[in-house]
């Protein structure tokens, strides 16, 4: 099974092109007008980009969007125009009763869509290369890294670099790419912040990457986008993004949280399930991440009573 | 004594489920009264149970379609109700651990068991008769195909009263679906119910299969099928390639479940990413297995009704393989956020683009074929119409899908449940009441009525835009699926908008039943005395209505493509001169013995009711070996009894 690779490493630091742009294109409204207009401005959902992966995977969406109307709006012309015409009253239409091969037109309906999808192939294939979830941001700002764990039914964040970790509350500093680095405490989900851009999945034992930055101060929101049980509807966390000096606050303010997370308080955080409202540990034990990773599903949910487990013990596991 | 089986597994305490089966149960027992009262029991075992018949087992393939349709529809307006209401802390009227298990259960249902069946149905109804045989190759293994399907489809419906269905979603994945996290039978329901009925899938396509390629009519080369038979070739190659991956996938589930191994768990080496690579690798083909034959529908039927032949017809045959071959080769676009890496991501993104071409291709050979025709508008070609319209948006979606950064967006919001729906509602369903109106005077003798069918199909048509629209919104909203409630005011509206829709949907399924309730009261008015009532171009249409259970008195001789419409053009009389004796399979009991024993050892491995699984298995093995060495011979109906029948159905011409 292929599996997360290391592609970053293929997309050096230094080298010339710029792997993922800070700065937001300008969007390619023309197909996206009709869609804009049904969601009455658009200050929500994945239409409204907040960071600069959001916005580059929004243009490709209008773009690739835009190529297949070119085809699909004169076929449904066609459609309802021949089905009107061609109708059995219409005295004033030619029949061909026996027609039914035309080279030039077996031709162009051949060549037709093989375009089209050729424009799109090409695409697909530079805006899945660029928009690769693992490839870093490029910005002159240092990057912040956050590992995520998805629990039974809250998030996770541990901020390695500064020694503290939150639940279901994502503090960001705007304008810096944020690097994350994935697991899960339990079973699959998919990690998605609609207004930052695409999501990714959160598995037990393995580690996936995400890089996403957000352009300004806000308040954005984050959920599980993978079915996950049944608390999985509460499963969403608030994502704070705010200037440098409003991200030092919030880190100030948790290093003055009462509680710590190390394993024993993991443990009892990834067994208690149900969602939970915002917690900040001031410490994490260190490597506490590669614990939760190289452990995969340690925990596992707890059995009803008087089920007997029939799962033998965990063995270590080393992360793929 | 009973395994896992206790008093708490019956759900006393939930009203909505006892009053569901309350009423199902009163149903079951006035359908079985009302079958005692009119004393039809015998002629139900001996036409209908026992019946080897293709177009009896394409028949009964439907009516389960019809029935499960009712189930997994009363699933998805609970959801949507549920949606409607639940939001800004009001918890609705289904907790999670309810709403989890009608989801699952509207997939699996939906997806196994109402357009599985209705699309075999319909090819094992029309099959044998457009390619001139007298039945399906191995008519028995077809009935007990049915009966397998049927046992599946009672599971599901066991598990509304006795414990629970699966809480995971339709297609299980782990490891939510291992026994750490779903220690309860719902997946055990959902699992031996499809093992069964999986196994009736599979021999179900070896079945036609070779009845397509070794049962066609005496001059029937390949390039002279009518082009819903190719598309039912496809399809059921694509059933004996994908479905053993099914079966494998499962029994690798069951082995993990049952005897604590460790294919797809979080610990000890298990890969649960594996289990959706493979369940992909089945589900995906699994969406051309359905979609296939209804497009051979909507060929026949906008060539019938143009009054032309197919436009391109060498294309649509090249178009119908090309996606054979490609739909196994995209089953990674479920998952582009697994983190695959770019050129994983890419290679599937642009293949499953590369199957949009011979698709676009089928859809400008349709536009070609009404061009220059004289295009009566019965139900069949309304149906025709609304899927073209809609499942060209819904290709549309799909294509854009297929971007992987397009999808880190969409995947799993409404918007991928609204793209899904729109070609599954918009090509199966559609194209199975097509096929339903198109060929009910084959099969019953007389047409289904026109103004109901009619409505019928404005409800569906109205009904699926008002229900899905709003989901594509939603899913850039952000909203994403299997939600039980939601917080979010600005997405309440659309969310009401899609419970309308589902509620004009739901007119169009009862009008359904009454449509058909009409048309048998005033069968008299609509019966067809030619045998071709729509003018039909492929050889069911030479046969009289309803089709007899020889199919044809005499086996006709083919010469080129649209095989009846060339004999007609001819001149050539519809009555052969002369009647020969017939030989025809007897009935067998065989398919419905075994499948009463795979339910009764399915509920016992279910609840881990060893001494109730054990034997049952065996019955159900041993009944069907013992079938193998049937003493009597087949049935041979004289010439003088095919000379009646042939009279009695079609006075005129006699």
């Amino acid at each position: 099974m292929a599996f997360p690779s290391t592609a970053q490493q293929a997309c050096s630091p230094s080298g010339p092109p710029s792997p993922k742009r800070m700065s937001p294109r300008v969007p390619f409204r023309l197909s996206g007008a009709a869609a804009l207009l049904a969601l009455g401005g658009c200050r929500e959902g994945v239409l409204a980009p907040r960071g600069p992966v959001g916005s580059a995977e929004v243009q490709l969406l209008y773009e690739t969007a835009a190529a297949m109307l070119i085809v699909v709006v004169p076929v449904l012309a066609l459609t309802l125009i021949y089905a009107w015409w061609f109708r059995a009253s219409n005295t004033r239409a030619v029949r061909r009763p026996n027609w039914d091969y035309s080279g030039r037109i077996e031709f162009s309906i051949w060549v037709i869509p093989i375009l089209v999808i050729l424009f799109l192939g090409t695409l697909t294939w530079t805006g899945a290369h660029d928009l690769d979830p693992y490839r870093p941001l490029r910005s002159a700002r240092r990057p912040v890294t956050v590992q995520v764990v998805s629990l039974d039914w809250k998030w996770l964040f541990i901020y390695p670099e500064l020694g503290i970790a939150s639940v279901n509350e994502l503090a960001l500093p705007s304008g810096t790419p944020v690097n994350f680095q994935l697991t899960s405490g339990t079973v699959m989900n998919s990690f998605f912040i609609p207004q930052l851009g695409g999501q990714i999945y959160t598995m037990a034992g393995m580690q996936t990457r995400l890089s996403l930055a957000a352009d300004k101060p806000g308040t954005y929101d984050g959920l599980s986008a993978q079915f996950s049980g049944d608390g999985f509807s509460d499963m969403h966390f608030k994502v704070l993004a705010s200037d440098q000096a409003g991200f030092d606050r919030w880190v100030a303010q948790a290093r003055q949280a009462p509680m710590t997370l190390d394993t024993t308080a993991y443990a009892a955080l990834a067994l208690a399930r149900g969602t939970t409202a915002v917690i900040h540990y001031r410490s994490v034990a260190p490597d506490l991440f590669r614990t939760i990773l190289a452990e995969g599903a340690e925990h596992p949910a707890p059995q009803p009573p008087g089920a007997t487990p029939t799962v033998p013990p965990p063995m270590p596991m080393s992360p793929m | 004594m009973f395994g896992k089986l206790t008093l708490s597994a019956f759900p006393l305490d939930q009203p909505i489920i006892m009053g569901t089966i309350a009423v199902l149960i009163i149903g079951i027992a006035g359908v079985l009264g009302l079958i005692t009262v009119l004393r039809r029991w015998k002629w139900l075992w001996v036409e209908w149970i026992t019946t080897v018949d293709h177009k009896r087992v394409g028949i009964m393939y439907i009516l389960l379609a019809l029935v499960m349709l009712l189930r997994g529809f009363s699933d998805a307006i609970m959801m949507r109700m549920q949606l409607a209401l639940a939001h800004g802390g009001h918890p609705g009227f289904l907790p999670p651990e309810h709403y989890d298990q009608v989801f699952s259960a509207h997939g699996t249902i939906m997806i196994f068991f109402v357009a599985m069946p209705f699309v075999v149905g319909l090819m094992n109804f029309a099959v044998p008769l457009q390619i001139g045989a007298r039945d399906v190759a191995f008519p028995v293994m077809n009935s007990l195909s049915f009966w397998l399907t049927a046992a599946g489809a009672l599971l599901p419906n066991i598990a509304l009263g006795v414990g629970e269905f699966a809480r995971t979603g339709w297609l299980v994945y782990p490891p939510l679906s291992e026994l750490p996290y779903s220690p309860g039978v719902g997946v055990d329901y959902y699992l031996v119910a499809l093992q069964i009925s999986g196994i009736g899938t599979l021999l179900s396509g070896i079945n036609l299969v070779t009845t397509i390629l070794k049962c066609r009519a005496p001059g029937m080369t390949l390039m002279m099928m009518p082009v819903f038979t190719w598309c039912a070739l496809a399809a059921n190659m694509m059933i004996v390639a994908a479905f053993p991956i099914l079966t494998g996938t499962f029994a690798m589930l069951m082995l993990d479940r049952y005897l604590g191994m460790h294919f797809f768990t979080n610990d000890a080496g298990g890969a649960p990413m594996m289990f959706l690579n493979l369940i992909w690798s089945w589900g995906h083909p699994e969406v051309y297995i359905l979609v296939l034959p209804c497009f051979g529908v909507f060929s026949e039927v906008i060539s019938t009704f143009s009054g032309k032949p197919l436009f391109g017809y060498r294309s649509m045959v090249v178009a119908t393989m090309v996606i054979t071959l490609l739909a196994f080769v995209t089953w990674l676009h479920h998952f582009f956020t697994m983190g695959s890496g770019a050129d994983v991501n890419a290679f599937f993104g642009i293949a499953t683009m590369i199957i949009a071409i011979p698709t676009g291709v089928k859809v400008f050979n349709w536009l070609f074929t009404m061009y220059g025709g004289q295009i009566r508008f019965e139900t069949p070609v309304l149906w025709t119409i609304g899927f073209m319209i809609t499942f060209v948006i819904g290709g549309m979606t799909g294509v854009l899908m297929a971007v992987p950064p397009n999808d880190f967006l969409l995947h799993n919001s409404l918007f991928l449940i609204a793209h899904f729906h729109n070609v599954i509602i918009g090509a199966v369903i559609f194209g199975s009441f097509a096929g339903l109106n198109y060929w009910w005077p084959k099969a019953f003798g007389f047409t289904l009525h026109s103004g109901l069918g009619k409505a019928i199909f404005w409800c569906w048509f109205v009904g699926f835009w008002l229900a899905f629209m709003p989901l594509y919104i939603l899913g850039f909203l952000g909203m994403t699926r299997r939600m039980n409630h939601t917080d979010n005011p600005l997405w309440v509206p659309y969310l009401v908008a899609a419970a309308i829709g589902a509620c004009i949907i739901m007119t169009g399924i009862l009008l359904q039943f009454v449509q058909i309730a009409v048309s048998i009261r005033q069968r008299r008015y609509h019966r067809d005395m030619t045998g071709d009532p729509w003018g039909g171009r492929t050889l069911e249409w030479s046969v009289p209505s309803p089709a007899p259970s020889y199919n044809f008195a005499r086996i006709p001789q083919v010469t080129g493509l649209d095989a009846w419409w060339t004999q007609k053009a001819a001149g050539r009389t519809v009555t052969p001169p002369a009647f020969e004796a017939i030989e025809t399979p007897r009935n067998s009991p065989i398919g419905f013995i075994t499948a009463f024993f795979a339910v009764v050892g399915g509920f016992g491995v279910i609840w881990h009711i060893w001494w109730l699984a054990v034997p049952a298995v065996i019955a159900a093995l041993a009944a069907l070996v013992t079938s193998s060495w049937r003493p009597r011979g087949e049935l041979i109906l004289s010439a003088d009894t095919v000379a009646r029948t042939e009279r009695s159905l079609r006075p005129r011409s006699a």
